[in-house]
């Protein structure tokens, strides 16, 4: 695979591009691996370049029964931030911030990380209560965390509607280091790196059930035949609970839900940060892309759902959101939405732990927030395959920590997936 | 939209309704064990394809239903109240 650097740019550049080779290879699936993921999104791909990178375990497949990257690894709004203040999530996030701050180097691939500030309003002297605590929470763990007053927030976003009389804009808490990535190319880097270590990605390859021995899952059933795997990884976000029953297991703290996204036609330059705006219910996010889109979305469909196509009325909420914030967006027009299918969990927090199974691991739980975890989400899924023991910054995202009581629960919403944004 | 056919205020877009949840769970009785409690609360089986699930007519009647609805294509089998009795009332009436 040819190195992406400067030298072979103006190489390249004087031989009709000829001498690029593909970037990722399309192997023939071999009978049996030391470890194979199922699911093709970006924690299945991040999860076996760790496994190669980090503990030398390169006999590895990735199985996807489409193509890399396009579940929700290529329909979300990919904003990354660390502003977490439950313990193991805190750390596990932040982790995942450094993480990008190198992933391009890492990788030797442009993932087109952003650092440009994620800027949360609040509307009320409540509202900055409670996110002043959590970002006093993320200073004293050494995230970078601020308050903006509305004097600064002004002259840094001058254009926000500054006149609402229902939900006054007070201030912003901010997160500079937060921004966004190019969701594609962190699929297509993970693999493309993951590939050159040795790991095999097999697309087209649907899991369609497994085989049993002694408690353990022996074999795998694919569209591309039977593969077996000594260890075996779930990282299929929305799909979970499908795979799950295959395997026999029962019941999961999940529930698969929509979220949508909003793209426009591409504008001049509009806007330089993420900005969040969530009050009375309604909740929005909004960035603008390399290419001149605004990209927006809001809150899930509200209703459990397997389509990845998204339903009219959170149109019109995200619409009415946008244009309470955003006046100006008004008469821009809105160019696609789409929706993907999302593995709400019942504390909102993410499971990466092992399984009644003893060589089946799962990924899983991530919510609306797994474009941004995808780095430590394959970093640490990847130590507990090689290790057999969870690190502890995930020692407690297990399947049992509802029955002992110690639910992560950032917003407090209690057991109702729908309500963990 | 989906439409909700409503036993008492007749069919109606979804964005009417709010939407509860798994319709089938029981809980178990106040004795029972930590486990069978966490079961009931916290695990579900997520069903792809028809299942059976609650929705409040939350701006109609204020009525909670159970609705027999398709997670994969959307579509609705069936509608009934809740409770066994208001569906006696409503089978009643027709
Ligand atoms: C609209 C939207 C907006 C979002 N915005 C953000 C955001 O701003 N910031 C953020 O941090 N997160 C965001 N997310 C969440 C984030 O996208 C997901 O949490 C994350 O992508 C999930 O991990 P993944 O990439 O591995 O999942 P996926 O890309 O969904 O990967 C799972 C893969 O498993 C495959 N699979 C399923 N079943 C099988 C099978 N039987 N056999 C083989 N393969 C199978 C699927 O085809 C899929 O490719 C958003 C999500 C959506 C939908
Ligand atoms: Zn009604």
């Amino acid at each position: 695979m040819t190195k992406f650097n400067a030298w072979n740019v103006i190489k390249n550049g004087l031989n009709g591009q000829s001498y690029w080779t593909r970037q990722w290879r399309d192997p023939e699936p071999k009978s049996s691996y030391d470890v194979v993921i199922i699911g093709g999104g970006l924690h299945g791909l991040a999860t076996a370049y760790y496994l190669a990178k980090n503990h030398n375990i390169k006999n590895v497949a990735v199985l996807e029964k489409g193509w890399i990257g396009g579940g929700n690894a290529g329909r979300n709004t990919t904003i990354v931030r660390s502003n977490y203040m439950m313990p193991g999530n805190h750390e596990f996030y932040e982790h995942s911030l450094k993480l990008w701050e190198n992933l391009s180097h890492e990788l030797n691939y442009n993932v087109m990380f952003s650092q440009r500030a994620h800027v949360s309003l609040f509307h009320s002297p409540g509202a900055k209560d409670s996110v002043s605590r959590i970002y006093n929470i993320m200073r004293l763990h050494g995230t970078d965390a601020e308050l903006w007053d509305l004097k600064t927030l002004k002259k840094k976003i001058p254009h926000l509607n500054y006149h609402n009389s229902r939900f006054p804009i007070l201030g912003a808490a901010v997160q500079k280091r937060a921004g966004n990535a190019r969701h594609d190319s962190v699929a297509w880097g993970y693999a493309r790196a993951a590939d050159t270590l040795g790991v095999d990605i097999l697309q087209n390859c649907e899991v369609t059930g497994f085989t049993r021995k002694n408690g353990n899952i022996e074999s795998i059933q694919t569209s591309r035949g039977i593969i077996k795997g000594k260890k075996i990884g779930f990282a299929v976000a929305g799909n979970t609970s499908v795979l799950w029953q295959m395997a026999e297991l029962g019941n999961l703290p999940i529930e698969s839900h929509k979220l949508q996204a909003f793209v426009s036609e591409a504008v001049k330059p509009l806007l330089d940060q993420v900005v969040v705006y969530g009050v009375g219910g309604a909740h929005f996010y909004i960035s603008q892309s390399d290419k001149g889109s605004m990209v927006f979305g809001g809150d899930l469909d509200w209703y459990k759902s397997y389509a990845q196509r998204g339903n009219l009325p959170m149109v019109q909420d995200v619409a009415e959101a946008a244009m309470a914030i955003f006046p100006s967006l008004g008469r821009i027009r809105l160019l696609r939405h789409w929706a993907g299918v999302m593995d709400m969990t019942m504390d909102g927090s993410f499971f990466i732990c092992k399984t009644p199974i003893s060589n089946l691991y799962l990924n899983a739980g991530w919510n609306y927030g797994g474009f941004k975890a995808s780095p430590a989400s394959g970093w640490y899924f990847a130590d507990l395959i090689a290790n057999e023991s969870p690190h502890n910054y995930v020692q407690n995202h297990n399947l049992e920590r509802f029955e002992k009581g110690i639910n992560i629960d950032e917003r407090g919403a209690g057991p109702d997936p729908k309500l963990h944004g | 939209m989906i439409r909700i056919n409503c036993p008492y205020c007749g069919e109606r877009d979804h964005s009417e309704f709010n939407y509860g949840g798994d319709a089938t769970i029981k809980y178990p009785s106040l004795n029972s064990s930590e486990r069978e409690w966490t079961e009931a609360i916290f695990f579900r089986k997520n069903i792809k394809g028809f299942q059976l699930e609650t929705w409040h007519h939350s701006h109609g009647c204020r009525m909670w239903l159970v609705v027999e609805r398709s997670t994969v294509t959307h579509e609705i089998k069936s509608v009934k109240p809740c409770h066994p009795d208001f569906q006696k009332v409503v089978e009643n009436n027709k």
